[in-house]
């Protein structure tokens, strides 16, 4: 073949390794092509498609998932990475845990909302960083268009038990 | 009540078109993908298909596939679904291919080479065309409407001062995070097979109109249900007509089904944005600053095809010399054919342009005569009993300087005022300034729209007691689910989790109309009710309506007495009495009502890098009343951001007539670290006529942010900026050495 770009060809299939890794608290073995977005993996394989792909380029935060305790845009990971770590994703937090920003009108289309909620839970778990970080910084990496944001801070400070933002 | 699909949108439960499984009707689905024009205008020399690829795999449809018109049915229908031999912007859809393999497919339609004989393209709408470069009668403009009243001539004559000033505003880019998805299949029906098109959409009946068309069909045998939707605020009231367009011609040729999900970098380039402007004003006013008379020009980028905008520019004079009374008021607009990607509807939908021009001309009418910016509205701002530009007399009974005066309380404008002048007196590089916008926006279709919609909502009965809506309204996060469920709740006495809101699928619904300018609450809101005042008069003693238990008991009753039969209640919009437009002269009332509001920024410039740094933002409406407030702020929050970004960072440009900055990590929009909160405060003129005594919330808070922002940079700086994104590389050369 005339056209070859590593070991994709431009018609054909790539090659396939098996990958393991610990995704929501279960052991997972995956084959696949190693340099698959672990977003792709995981909506399209694993069959979790609350990861949501809103920019591609880890600009929106829309597919946020946690890799061993730190948040990151599963678009710019490759599958290969996550071998033999920890990988969270929305689906690992109950909804029952999330009336708080419910109340708050963290949510309206939806599409941003999975990774806000990622980002959101990261930070109420890692409460510390605040001492550092605003909770407007700390929740910069995801886009919201429809909020405001307003919505999603005000919940995320009701999450973590405090007065709320202001309204 | 809490936004009904609101746990399993944060749960990440909630399935859009991509998340769902390819079983069903998607089992053995194919991907769709478009192969576009890389030109802006010009005729297609060929279509050349690499012969690396097996292309007996993949479904190919070009033009000669169409089996009706090639054209997207909307206002002119003079928008081809696949250009037919000749495109006329970037990105245009030339051909489609459809394959299983995602991946192969994208590599396969990157290999395919356009090849075009360039014409001259239009690229800058403020420039008269050559002759070399016309392509629509003999002037390129897609429309020209005027607004005229009283003498304006006469009144320049006799002013104190005549003021003029231009002002311009850039394209901008929905970024609603869910991009455009659409998928197709076909069904057995009694009168032959049944395309049914299921995807992410505003407006269902608009995609269902366009598939008839060009698909040569009749209702009976095309069906549009809408799946969940993720964000519009515009983008997806046209443009999905095109994407079920090509999903169901991919469909119709390999009879299976067939999924289109754009990127972001595809969403962005090649679909529609905000009509760029430029607005020329020039005023009349005595010496305390009223206005004697206005004279407005108003010319929109329309784009490479006429899609919406005669109803954008439409709305955008209409609103173009704002909520002030003025005696003699001349406005001439025009929407401009250019070779660029055709503009659509957005938020505002042409008004948030003219009230920027509108806004930040009064600001400048005060610094001439050495006035307050404040002094000016107050002076201006209509009354009850004052006419429009239209010469639609107020008489709503919504008191607008007290509206004015509790926006100044509730942002603390004096406070903040005093502050920053003492701030600016001892700061070596930071000036910190208020500035204000006072708007108004009219709510549902203008002028005889609504009529001509005929607009029709149905309540069903269902045997278990409930009732179901039955509406082409959609949730696209503004909340159309929740806030009909507490209308039609209220209306029949019942508890919320006693309505069922219907999907909106066109085999099931009736047309209640596109939902669009703002009119979903206030004009589908009233039919549902007066829907289940129909169902309710059908079941009571001589058209006497029930309510609450006594209701539910008729229903379950008629239901056991008429086993397997439709129990439904109908309404038909009903214009309010008198109100009457004259759509050929446009005289009258353009609206049935209007929402009002005040915005006041208040900012902090650095003057070293020339960047603009909101310290706080206050919006007060007038909306009627309010049906859930959580949400109805939602909704302000959200606008007041949207106009954040395309106040100060959302630059779109351009190469060729296409758009270079197609990504999130150069098109900028605002994040939570780039904002303040945001204080909103609503003021409740109950409207008779609105669903649940509402009026409109959706668009008027994108109307009035970018003119106080700027008002509030000339305030801190002295630097008259005319145009956004005010960009530090735009703001740079304005501020003072």
């Amino acid at each position: 073949m005339q056209h070859q770009a590593g070991n994709i060809s431009k018609t054909g299939r790539s090659a396939t390794i098996p990958i393991r890794f610990n995704l929501n608290g279960q052991k997972v073995e995956i084959a696949v092509d190693p340099t698959e977005r672990l977003l792709d993996t995981l909506r399209y394989r694993l069959n979790l498609p609350g990861t949501k792909e809103g920019c591609g380029e880890g600009e929106c935060g829309a597919c946020s998932v946690i890799i061993d305790g730190l948040p990151a845009n599963s678009c710019l990971v490759p599958t290969f990475q996550v071998r033999n770590r920890i990988v969270r994703t929305i689906e690992s937090i109950p909804a029952s845990s999330l009336q708080p920003m419910l109340e708050t009108g963290a949510t309206q289309c939806g599409a941003c909302t999975p990774g806000v909620v990622v980002t959101a839970n990261w930070i109420k778990e890692n409460s510390g960083v605040l001492a550092s970080h605003s909770m407007r910084a700390l929740m910069a990496g995801n886009l919201c268009r429809c909020t405001g944001y307003d919505g999603i801070i005000d919940g995320l400070e009701k999450w973590l038990g405090r007065d709320g933002g202001r309204s | 009540m809490q936004r009904l699909e609101g746990l399993s949108k944060l749960s990440g439960v909630e399935r859009y078109l991509d998340d769902e499984p390819l079983e069903g009707p998607l089992k053995g689905c194919l991907w769709g993908m478009t192969v576009r024009s890389p030109a802006s205008r010009g005729k297609i020399r060929s279509v050349s298909y690499d012969p690396a690829f097996d292309w007996s795999q993949f479904v190919v449809v070009e033009p000669c596939d169409i089996p009706g018109p090639n054209e997207t049915y909307l206002i002119e229908n003079d928008q081809p679904v696949l250009a037919p031999g000749y495109v006329r912007h970037m990105h245009e859809p030339v051909a489609l291919i459809a394959h299983p393999d995602r991946a192969l497919l994208r590599r396969a339609v990157a290999s395919v080479k356009v090849e075009i004989e360039p014409d001259p393209p239009v690229l800058d709408f403020r420039v008269a065309p050559r002759p070399d470069q016309i392509q629509r009668g003999n002037d390129n403009i897609i429309k020209k409407l005027q607004i005229k009243k009283g003498d304006v001539h006469a009144a320049f004559a006799r002013a104190h001062r005549i003021i003029e000033g231009e002002y311009e505003t850039g394209g901008q880019e929905h970024v609603y995070i869910e991009n455009n998805a659409m998928s197709a299949w076909i069904e057995d029906g009694p009168n032959g097979d049944v395309v049914v098109v299921r995807g992410s959409m505003q407006c269902p009946y608009y995609v269902l109109n366009a598939l008839k068309h060009a698909l040569k069909r009749d209702e009976s045998r095309v069906r549009v249900i809408q799946a969940p939707t993720g964000g519009g605020f515009g983008g997806k009231e046209d443009y999905p007509s095109t994407i079920a367009l090509h999903c169901a011609l991919l469909a119709l040729k390999a009879r299976r089904p067939v999924k289109i999900i754009y990127d972001r970098s595809e969403d962005m380039a090649a679909t529609p944005k905000r009509h760029p402007s430029l607005v020329r004003h020039k005023t009349a006013v005595d010496k305390n600053g009223k206005l004697l008379a206005q004279y407005i020009e108003v010319i929109l980028d329309g784009g490479a095809y006429v899609t919406l905008s005669p109803v954008v520019l439409s709305r955008g004079i209409i609103h173009a010399a704002g909520p002030y009374s003025c005696d003699n008021v001349l406005i001439e607009g025009k929407a401009v054919l250019t070779n660029s990607v055709p503009y659509g509807a957005f938020r505002g939908f042409g008004a948030p342009q003219t009230i920027f021009a509108c806004e930040r001309h009064m600001d400048r009418i005060a610094h001439a005569l050495g006035l307050d910016p404040l002094e000016v509205r107050r002076i201006n701002l209509i009354k009850d009993g004052q006419t429009t530009s239209t010469q639609q007399t107020i008489s709503d009974g919504t008191d607008r300087h007290a509206l004015l005066d509790a926006a100044l309380r509730a942002s603390e404008y004096d406070r903040h005022k005093r502050e920053s002048a003492a701030f600016n007196a001892s700061h070596p590089y930071l000036r910190r300034g208020i500035g204000l916008s006072t708007v108004l926006h009219g709510a549902g279709f203008t002028g005889n729209g609504e009529v001509y919609l005929n607009s029709k909502v149905d309540v069903g009965a269902t045997p278990d007691g409930k009732i179901e809506v039955l509406a082409a309204s959609t949730e696209m996060g503004q909340g159309t689910n929740t806030a009909f469920t507490k209308i039609a709740a209220d209306a029949a006495g019942f508890v919320p989790s006693d309505v069922v809101i219907g999907t909106p699928d066109t085999f099931r619904v009736p047309n209640s109309g596109p939902t669009v300018a703002s009119r979903t609450v206030m004009v589908v809101g009233k039919l549902i009710e007066r829907a289940i005042d129909d169902l309710a008069s059908q079941l009571g003693q001589n058209g006497k309506p029930l309510r609450g238990p006594v209701l539910k008991a008729a229903i379950t009753q008629w239901h056991a007495a008429n086993p397997g039969k439709e129990l439904k209640g109908r309404a038909t919009y009903a214009p309010p009495p008198n109100v009457k437009f004259d759509d050929k002269n446009y005289v009258g009332d353009a609206y049935a009502t209007f929402a009002w509001g005040v915005c006041i920024a208040h900012v902090e410039v650095d003057l070293r890098t020339a960047s603009v740094r909101l310290l706080d933002f206050t919006s007060m409406q007038d909306i009627g009343k309010v049906i859930n407030p959580v949400l109805a702020k939602g909704q302000v929050q959200g606008g007041v951001v949207q106009a954040i970004g395309w106040a100060l960072s959302e630059d779109i440009k351009f190469k060729d007539g296409g758009m270079l900055n197609n990504t999130l990590t150069n098109y900028i929009i605002p994040t939570s670290d780039d904002v303040p909160p945001i204080r909103v405060v609503f003021h409740e003129t109950p409207y008779r006529f609105g669903g649940g005594g509402a009026k409109g919330v959706g668009e008027l808070p994108m109307d009035g942010p970018a003119p106080a922002i700027l008002n509030a940079v000339a305030n801190a700086t002295c630097a008259q900026a005319m145009s956004i994104p005010l960009t530090p590389e735009r703001l740079l050369p304005l501020l003072p050495a």
